[in-house]
């Protein structure tokens, strides 16, 4: 049996402890927001935070998460007010959508890192996510608007995603 | 507006077969015209019925539910289709709910490919839409006990002109879905200036859904007592399963079953690949079970094909005489005793479509029944060879269409589909196949390997008198007969066959390619290598004339005329459009050139090691036109802005088709720089995004697109803006570098 918080709620499962987080999600838990997409930390549309971190999700086994917190594109908001969220819907950033979660996890930590990334940051932050359908420009777009339009909104966010679980 | 449908009431219980969900009071019908599919072989003739179409029902509460027969794989089309429906019938934009049609051939053709969701079904959308607000309009004169022509539609409301008095969509539902509706040729649709969503950038219907993880893909479905499975493929096309450790899986946590897949042959159609598949209570613990499978194969005759041998094997032919098949005067003689020639082979390696979301279906089998979740672009065809596997009627089979996470063809086959219902069957369970990115990467539908061939020979006056062009590619029918050997008609269609160039002397020829592996359709198809050879070779002849491409271009293509390949011998495809319907227009090739020259800044000069390229196609009855700019430094290759300018008629949703640009030029980006599939001993030498690279954000340059505004009938927008941009890529590095690219990817020859 392992412990983890799951979105600030304390969950657990009793799963082979090599299972990888993402199948832990998807699978046992069915949160299928977070996505598979390679299987080898390629492509980034498994993309949750661990303890604020950005991970890959589908290569971190669940033993190295027991007693750590977990947050998932579910937790950023069920009403997509989060502002890297409505920077994404001010661009209209999604095609296929599939990648996006990753996209968005991504996007919220390198914002909590970098509140003000400039192209060289955003490019070097987000290569390890994949977007087939060639969304990069708008989410290099809405990745710059979110970190004009709010930083009250972020300094909120920081606190929500590293702090919280404390 | 067409005649030769017809319109008429359906049941509240046929609105529930035909979506699955509970239909309003008022429910409306279409009856299509058959078209024939892009792809008029066997394997797709079921797309093509004539039967029921599309459904508006309205609900007491005023919600207007309008179904999306086709699917939604980034490319807009559960907003857009809506959208002309809604625009017409004046209905409330927020009170309308999209409803996703299961597979029904009473719908007309839902294959989601060859850019043609729009194209096909703009009119009848809009037939749709008129129909519906003409009979609400009835009900509430009839209700008022005025004249008809007294009361008037608008957002979701109908009022009288006279007093003001109004009734919701809602109240007169019930009323309306009684009243018979009027014949086609009695119907009143908005003029142009009076629309209110046609045209307009809409927001997608599911984007809030995307934000916060709450959409349902393929590989999302979840039923109660569900096996996943995980499938070991034979990795040589042809080969089958010789041995295996049926055991050893089972010995790993959580599998529950073995399962040899049925042995197939040739053709392999859509039909499963030979192989085993490994089934238990989570999708880990399949992978795990089946890497203990220990599968020793009989990898049959294909085993021998190595990519890199085949390839040269293409290049040798294709610069011999080949089989001919529109010809103008006599190019041989014409080349013979020109002043000047040039002469150029372009080859481009296999690839396929690696979708962000791998695919994956999910199937149940229940007293002779069988019902499909899937990540489908061709939901009948699914339907189709669902019942063929099983051996019950495709009336047995339902299939549901999920979101689709990426499709550009790879979806258009419905092969992961069968393997999940077959499991189904065999097991008696409900079974998700859940593909692995190295599934996807090594057992595709792969877009053929290719040769092409030009030789222009050109007079004293710089004029190109006499043009030979040839192709090689294993066809996309071979899929389907396991004989074919040759490109076939349908894909010497795609912007070969259909050169719109105004030469004395032309001849268009094929060669030989036999196929080796499963051959697919991806993203414009053969365009791909088309696009990519005729945009390069004419830049090449107006370097060696020395004039600017662009002029060449514009002097090859010659006066404003349509293109008719016809007469010349060729039986031009043009995409399944019936005789007469968006010809080849010369004039809107050359104005989006133009446009593109006027607005990209292409014709500028650059840095010493910085380059412009440009090229221009037309595909599916778009016109698209694309410039890159590129640095090459220290032998890498940087792309830095590119520009497109497309003229795909009437625009319906021009965010999205904004956004079908920018997807194009990284799509196209891809297969220029850096994308190949290569194979020893007839299997895949690549497994997933490590080896088979794809553009990541750093490689993403600055996009502007330009959109043509346009009254002419819409045409194809998801796949036109592909085939310029390897040709405008590989002509920037020229003009940085004066390094010739004439193979694909540019990955071979410099880094990116």
């Amino acid at each position: 049996m392992i412990r983890f918080n799951l979105n600030n709620k304390a969950v657990e499962v009793d799963v082979d402890p090599n299972m990888p987080l993402l199948w832990v999600l998807r699978d046992i838990l069915n949160m299928t927001g977070t996505k598979f997409g390679c299987g080898m930390a390629q492509c980034g549309a498994c993309t949750v935070h661990l303890d604020g971190q950005p991970i890959r999700s589908c290569v971190m086994p669940l033993s190295a998460i027991a007693d750590k917190n977990v947050d998932t594109i579910e937790g950023l908001s069920t009403d997509a007010s989060h502002p890297v969220q409505q920077a994404w819907l001010e661009h209209n950033v999604p095609q296929c959508g599939y990648c996006q979660s990753g996209q968005i996890m991504s996007a919220v930590a390198l914002l909590n890192e970098h509140p003000n990334p400039d192209d060289e940051t955003i490019d070097n932050y987000m290569q390890g996510n994949i977007c087939r359908c060639g969304t990069y420009p708008r989410i290099k777009a809405a990745i710059k608007t979110a970190a004009k339009n709010n930083r009250s909104a972020f300094d909120y966010s920081l606190a929500k995603d590293v702090g919280a679980h404390v | 507006m067409s005649n030769h449908k017809q319109i008429k009431s359906v049941s509240r219980r046929d609105f529930l077969r035909y979506t699955s969900v509970t239909g309003g009071v008022f429910v409306l019908g279409a009856v299509l015209p058959s078209f024939s599919p892009v792809w008029a072989n066997a394997a797709t003739a079921n797309d093509a019925s004539n039967t029921l179409n599309l459904f508006v029902s309205i609900d007491d509460d005023s919600t207007v539910n309008i179904v999306c027969h086709r699917s939604e794989m980034g490319q807009g089309v559960r907003t857009g289709i809506p959208q002309i429906v809604a625009d017409e019938l004046c209905a409330d934009w927020s009170k309308v709910n999209v409803v996703q049609g299961l597979a029904d051939e009473a719908y007309g053709s839902q294959n989601t490919d060859g850019s043609r969701s729009i194209r096909r079904f703009y009119t009848t959308m809009r037939e749709m839409g008129a129909t519906a607000r003409a009979m609400l309009e009835q009900a509430a004169a009839q209700k008022w006990a005025v004249p008809v022509a007294d009361v008037f539609a608008e957002n979701g409301m109908i009022v009288h002109k006279a007093s003001g008095k109004a009734l919701s969509f809602g109240e007169l539902a019930s009323a309306a879905g009684q009243i018979t509706p009027p014949a086609i040729k009695d119907l009143t649709f908005k003029s142009p200036e009076q629309f209110k969503l046609i045209g307009k950038p809409v927001t997608s219907v599911d984007l809030s859904d995307v934000l916060t993880g709450n959409t349902t893909f393929g590989q999302d479905i979840k039923l109660d007592d569900m096996l996943y499975a995980s499938i070991e493929r034979c990795p040589v096309v042809g080969g089958s399963v010789k041995t295996f450790n049926k055991d050893a899986p089972l010995k790993v946590a959580n599998v529950l079953a073995v399962v040899e897949m049925p042995k197939q042959s040739l053709p392999v159609l859509f039909k499963n690949l030979n192989g085993v598949a490994v089934l238990a209570s989570n999708t880990w613990s399949a992978l795990q079970g089946r890497q203990a499978l220990d599968v020793s194969w009989d990898l049959g005759a294909n085993q021998t094909h190595d990519s890199e041998a085949y390839l040269t094997e293409l290049k040798q032919r294709i610069v011999t005489k080949g089989k001919p098949f529109r010809q103008i005067g006599d190019a041989y003689k014409a080349y013979e005793s020109s002043e000047q020639s040039l002469e150029a082979t372009y080859t481009l390696p296999y690839l396929v479509h690696a979708p962000m979301e791998p695919p994956a279906a999910t199937a149940v089998f229940k007293d002779g029944y069988c019902e499909v979740w899937a990540c489908t672009q061709t939901p009948q065809s699914t339907q189709q060879n669902v019942a063929g596997a099983l051996g019950i009627d495709k009336s047995k089979v339902k299939v549901n269409v999920t979101l689709l996470g990426g499709g550009f063809g790879r979806k258009s086959k419905p092969d992961f589909s069968v393997e999940a219902a077959v499991l189904a069957q065999k097991t008696g369970k409900p079974v998700k196949v859940v593909w692995s990115r190295e599934d996807e990467i090594r057992h595709g539908y792969y877009h053929a390997i290719s040769a092409q061939h030009f030789q222009a020979g050109i007079d004293a006056n710089n004029k190109v008198t006499s043009w030979l062009q040839r192709t090689a590619f294993p066809s996309i029918s071979w899929t389907f007969t396991g004989t074919t050997d040759e490109p076939q008609n349908n894909e010497l269609s795609l912007g070969f066959g259909d050169l719109p160039f105004d030469i004395d002397n032309l001849s268009c020829e094929t060669h030989k390619a036999p196929a080796h592996v499963r051959i697919g359709w991806m993203r414009s198809v053969s365009n791909i290598q088309h696009g990519f050879a005729i945009g390069s070779f004419v830049d090449e002849l107006a370097e060696k004339v020395g004039v600017s491409t662009a002029q060449m271009w514009l002097t090859l293509i010659g006066d404003d005329r349509i293109v008719d390949p016809k007469p010349e011998g060729f039986d031009y495809a043009n995409y399944g459009e019936p005789d007469g319907a968006f010809p080849i227009e010369t004039k809107r090739l050359k104005n989006v050139l133009n446009e593109l020259m006027g607005k990209s800044g292409a014709d500028q000069p650059t840095a010493d090691n910085e380059g412009w390229g440009i090229s221009v196609h037309r595909s599916f009855v778009s016109y698209v036109a694309v410039a890159t700019k590129v640095k090459v430094e220290n032998n890498k290759v940087s792309v830095l802005e590119m520009h497109s300018v497309i003229d795909a008629g009437r625009v319906i949703n021009p965010d999205r088709v904004k956004s079908q640009q920018e997807g194009a030029m990284i799509f196209g980006l891809s297969i220029a720089l850096m994308s190949e599939i290569t194979l020893k001993e007839g299997a895949i030498e690549q497994s997933n995004f490590h080896d088979y690279n794809v553009l990541r954000m750093h490689q993403s340059p600055k996009i502007v697109t330009h959109i043509i505004e346009s009254t002419e009938a819409p045409g194809g927008v998801g796949e036109p803006g592909v085939p310029p941009v390897a040709a405008s890529v590989v002509n920037a590095i020229y003009h940085a570098s004066k390094t010739r690219i004439r193979a694909l990817p540019v990955s071979k020859h410099f880094t990116v």
